[in-house]
């Protein structure tokens, strides 16, 4: 990309912070990004966090983007490298123009010089060591100081920043003093030092408004509440915790009886993935709506039972954060490399219902999607987030409600609906749509069914006979097919130009390949896009793969398996699918997309160094 | 086969329980186990002891994991619902299904295979959860329908059918289950229906996991000599130390047991069960003795029957969790959604 020029910068730069992980640095750059939101002008935040409680290097990215992008931008104009052990990396990856701030307490002139970067020392620590007393206040104070730096550089409001740190200490307003004070230290250091503010700064707009700043996690546990789910089991497993972590949050205000105190739900932490997995089944299979939270190495563990809960029709909901693989991989980076696995869990003929949201917004719309359509299809339904979209702060529109929503809980039957009907058959397709009827335990004896995962026929008695067997599995397959009409649709967005070029993407890669398609645009390219949002595929996927020439799959994950799948599932020949690929555990930048296109459909321009 | 049902003519006289149901309304499908195997004993004895309780057939669940004995669920009240699962994996579904409705029965039947191999783990924490359940091991030291491997149940020095020797020392479910805090636990006899049914119904009213290790010889695997769990090795070294007698909630018959002879120990909703002590130092109710006592036997190869050990007062999985009274799955959706002003008021933290 060409260097832009100084005024092009306001509210359109990357701030990336570089910090000790454990040291307190998480609550400043939290409220950064938060402050910039709170002026008016939109943000993407980015935490590059490593598998390690303290210690460990570990960075935040603030990408101020006054058009409103939600990728990553994969550059860094403002960099504070104020870990020692990662200066050195830190520096590089300054764009050129681009300006380092680093804590000169222990100075280092002419180290790793760049000219083209412009370097600002702050002596952070020496500045909390003679106004705060004691190691450990010093150390958090240092890591509250730069946000201060940062104010006077990119010329955030300081009453915005007190107002944030009230909110967030409300109980505890000493707080509030101490850290101000600290901010305000390095906030005028800065202005005493250097020409404040840069030419990368903020300024007030009105761009927020309406909108709220929530990660994936905690939109989807929320979803789950409004979604009337009542039993949570799962095993810890970054990044999928703090799912289950704020659906307790929500609960304990939310779901508690306040004469009696009793919890109108339960949360159960289970041995491992094979009891979480199996604990969501018991219940579903008993009336609750119950769910999980896992990872990848939780959806290995999971999928006998997975293809238990397909055969045997039983409803659950999965929520998959996704993380990079294979094994145990990197567990705090991103990666959708779970697509296949998660598709087809288990052994035999088996196939699952997924959804692919693509942002918190979604992730919180999704969850009763997600309950609606497991007891809807009686099988498990697969919620496919990652690590980018579950654990990272997004600029969302503010959720809504429909307040007449009212859970579909299929074709359940009730005491009565049991008592009218002559015999009850648990796998008979009554309605020839694939999807018989379902009972609870304790509502009707003339309900009582056995449930098993061994051989059995349409009226749910055990068979080894082959006509019997054959007739209940391609009822089943009878169901896909209903399903594939009632999960969500594509998001197809078509460019200004009929075009033959399209660009076909899912989940958290939806803001990189907008704003390249915004670029293509602006370079003359003409692509239409469509975002898929669940599988099985609906009809409308196929045919918008057909009628385009090239169709990009854009995924995050090394073997094309979005790609793969949709070969699989769809008629459409293999040639007119061509991969852009993005698996080295980052969030997919545009850039990345943009190029990948441009090097197809332009192959004669030079590309310059690639971002990754 | 299973699908095959027996004819449904019951003689007009047979004996009927509070809900008006004979015995004939607790069986289940005709079992497709080895003729004369343990297990279908248990499963007699299973039949009896719901029919005696008067459980409504359809207020009960039947659990199961995979394997011969696995299969008994459908062996016994058709009326009820079943729910055969994968190899091991039982506990977790019963977990789910009772966090769902806590106002049902679950009975659990499980086999040494399925509990002591591949599903220690959940057995371990159901009981560590101190889950609302029956669970019944028909333990026979084998792996029937493989075909004769030895289980983790299987006694040192046992043989195979084939001759071969057990190495490797065994799992004891009932020791096992005293350390981590089981509630309820109790060994008892295929063959021995007389102790096997009331410790099934007291087990039935216990506010917790109640467990019941059934020694259950495999007629075809397991039924020689050189195996501890063959029918005559098992009568042989079998001692019954606590006879418990069941007693529903209903003083008038409770009353007809001489006391001094009998240890009364009172359920949770009030039904008692009567202790017969048979040997005079055996006290139940105290975690020490009875392991004590089972390992001093064991060293005798002997197998020590009856309720070995109860404890009381400790919440079960719903009170721990402090859930409503009643089942979570009956909760109205109005009662489960946030009021309408809530998600304001949520946004608000993220504004």
């Amino acid at each position: 990309m060409p260097e832009r020029k100084a005024q092009d910068r306001v509210n359109d730069f990357v701030i990336k912070i570089g910090t000790v992980n454990g040291t307190g640095s998480a609550s400043a750059n939290g409220l950064l990004m938060k402050a910039i939101f709170r002026s008016g002008v939109p943000v993407v935040g980015k935490n590059y966090f490593p598998s390690n409680i303290q210690g460990l290097p570990t960075w935040y990215e603030i990408r101020v983007t006054r058009d409103g992008h939600r990728a990553r931008e994969g550059r860094v104009d403002l960099m504070f490298a104020l870990n020692v052990e990662t200066y050195a990396r830190d520096l590089q990856e300054v764009a050129s123009g681009g300006y380092l701030v680093y804590d000169s307490t222990w100075p280092r002139p002419g180290l790793l010089k760049r000219d083209d970067v412009t370097v600002i020392g702050v002596p952070l620590a020496q500045l909390c060591n003679e106004n705060f007393q004691g190691v450990r206040t010093r150390i958090l104070m240092k890591n509250i100081c730069y946000a201060g730096v940062l104010a006077a550089l990119c010329a955030l409001d300081l009453d915005i920043i007190r107002t944030l740190l009230s909110e967030t200490y409300a109980k505890k307003p000493q707080l509030v003093e101490s850290n101000m004070k600290a901010i305000q230290l390095g906030y005028d250091y800065a202005r005493a030092h250097f020409a404040c503010p840069l030419p990368l700064r903020v300024e007030k707009m009105d761009a927020t408004r309406g909108h709220i700043v929530i990660d994936g996690n905690t939109a989807a546990a929320l979803g789950c509440v409004y979604a009337g789910a009542t039993v949570g089991a799962w095993y810890p497993i970054t990044p999928s915790t703090s799912l289950m972590d704020a659906f307790k949050g929500f609960c304990d205000r939310l779901r508690v009886d306040e004469a009696t105190g009793r919890k109108n739900y339960i949360m159960i932490q289970a041995e491992d993935e094979l009891a979480s997995i199996g604990m969501v089944i018991g219940a579903n299979w008993n009336g609750a709506r119950a769910f999980t939270a896992t990872s990848g190495p939780g959806i290995s563990l999971m999928q006998e039972f997975l293809g238990l809960a397909y055969y045997a029709e039983v409803p659950a909901v999965i929520f998959d954060v996704q993380r990079v693989g294979p094994s145990t991989g990197m567990p705090t980076r991103t990666q959708q490399s779970d697509l296949k696995s998660a598709a087809y869990a288990s052994h035999g003929d088996t196939r699952q219902v997924c959804l692919y949201p693509a942002n918190p917004e979604e992730c919180f719309e999704f969850a009763a999607t997600a309950f609606d359509m497991a007891d809807r299809l009686q099988t498990p339904v697969l919620v496919l987030s990652d690590l980018d979209i579950g654990m990272n702060d997004w600029m969302c529109p503010e959720f809504k409600w429909d307040e007449n929503y009212r859970p579909d809980r299929g074709k359940m039957l009730d005491a009565e609906q049991i008592s009218k009907l002559d015999k009850f058959w648990r796998y008979y397709d009554i309605d020839h749509d694939g999807i018989p009827l379902r009972t609870l335990p304790g509502i009707n004896r003339k309900g009582a069914y056995f449930t098993r995962g061994s051989g059995h026929n349409q009226y749910g008695a055990y068979t080894e006979d082959s006509k019997e067997y054959q007739f209940v599995v391609d009822r089943l397959r009878k169901k896909w097919l209903t399903a594939a009409r009632l999960v969500p649709k594509p998001v197809i967005q078509r460019a200004q130009q009929p075009t033959d070029i399209a660009i076909v993407s899912l989940g958290s890669g939806d803001g990189a390949v907008h704003e390249a398609q915004q670029r293509l645009r602006a370079n003359g390219i003409h692509a239409d896009y469509m975002r898929i949002r669940s599988f099985p595929f609906n009809d409308e996927v196929e045919q918008f793969l057909q009628s385009h020439r090239i169709n990009f799959v854009v995924e995050q994950n090394r073997d094309a398996q979005l790609r793969s799948m949709l070969i699989m599932e769809t008629g459409v020949e293999k040639t007119r699918l061509r991969s852009i690929l993005h698996y080295n555990g980052m969030p997919i930048p545009a850039s990345y997309v943009f190029d990948g296109v441009m090097a197809v459909v332009v192959p004669q321009r030079p590309v310059a160094q690639r971002v990754v | 086969m299973t699908f095959m049902t027996k004819p449904r003519v019951a003689h007009p006289d047979l004996p009927r329980n509070e809900l008006g149901l004979t015995r004939r309304d607790y069986e289940g499908a005709t079992s497709t186990l080895c003729a004369g195997c343990g297990h279908d004993s248990v499963t007699g004895a299973l039949v009896e002891a719901c029919w005696a309780n008067a459980v409504e057939p359809h207020n009960l669940v039947k659990l199961s994991g995979i394997g011969c004995s696995s299969k008994t669920t459908a062996y016994f009240v058709s009326g009820s619902h079943g729910f055969n699962s994968v190899h091991g994996r039982m506990p977790s579904i019963a977990t789910g299904a009772n966090a769902a409705n806590r106002k049902l029965y679950y009975i659990g039947v499980s086999g040494d295979g399925d509990t002591l191999s591949i599903g220690l783990g959940q057995f371990c924490h159901a009981i560590r959860r101190n889950l609302r359940m029956v669970y019944i091991i028909e333990n026979n030291g084998v792996y029937g329908l493989t075909k004769g491997q030895f289980s983790a149940s299987a006694d040192l020095g046992s043989t195979a059918k084939k001759g071969e020797a057990n190495t490797q020392p065994p799992i004891d479910p009932v020791q096992l289950a005293i350390t981590l805090g089981a509630t309820f636990v109790a060994r008892s006899f295929s063959g021995d229906k007389a102790q096997l049914v009331p410790l099934i119904q007291a087990a039935m009213h216990h506010d917790g996991f109640a467990l019941i290790d059934v020694l259950s010889p495999c007629v075809t695997f397991n039924d020689h000599e050189g195996s501890t769990r063959s029918y005559a090795y098992t009568r042989e070294h079998y001692e019954e130390v606590v006879h418990a007698d069941f007693v529903p909630h209903a003083p008038e018959i409770a009353v007809s047991y001489a006391e001094g002879e009998l240890q009364p120990v009172t359920m949770h909703d009030g039904s008692q069960i009567l202790l017969r002590k048979l040997d005079q130092a055996y006290d139940p109710t105290d975690r020490g003795v009875a392991l004590e006592t089972i390992q001093e036997r064991i060293k005798h190869n002997e197998y020590l029957t009856g309720l070995l050990y109860i404890a009381k007062g400790q919440p079960e999985f719903h009170a721990q969790n402090a859930t409503p009274d009643g089942p979570l799955n009956q909760l109205p959706y109005e009662r489960l959604r946030p009021v309408p002003a809530a998600l304001d008021k949520i946004m608000a933290r993220y504004r």
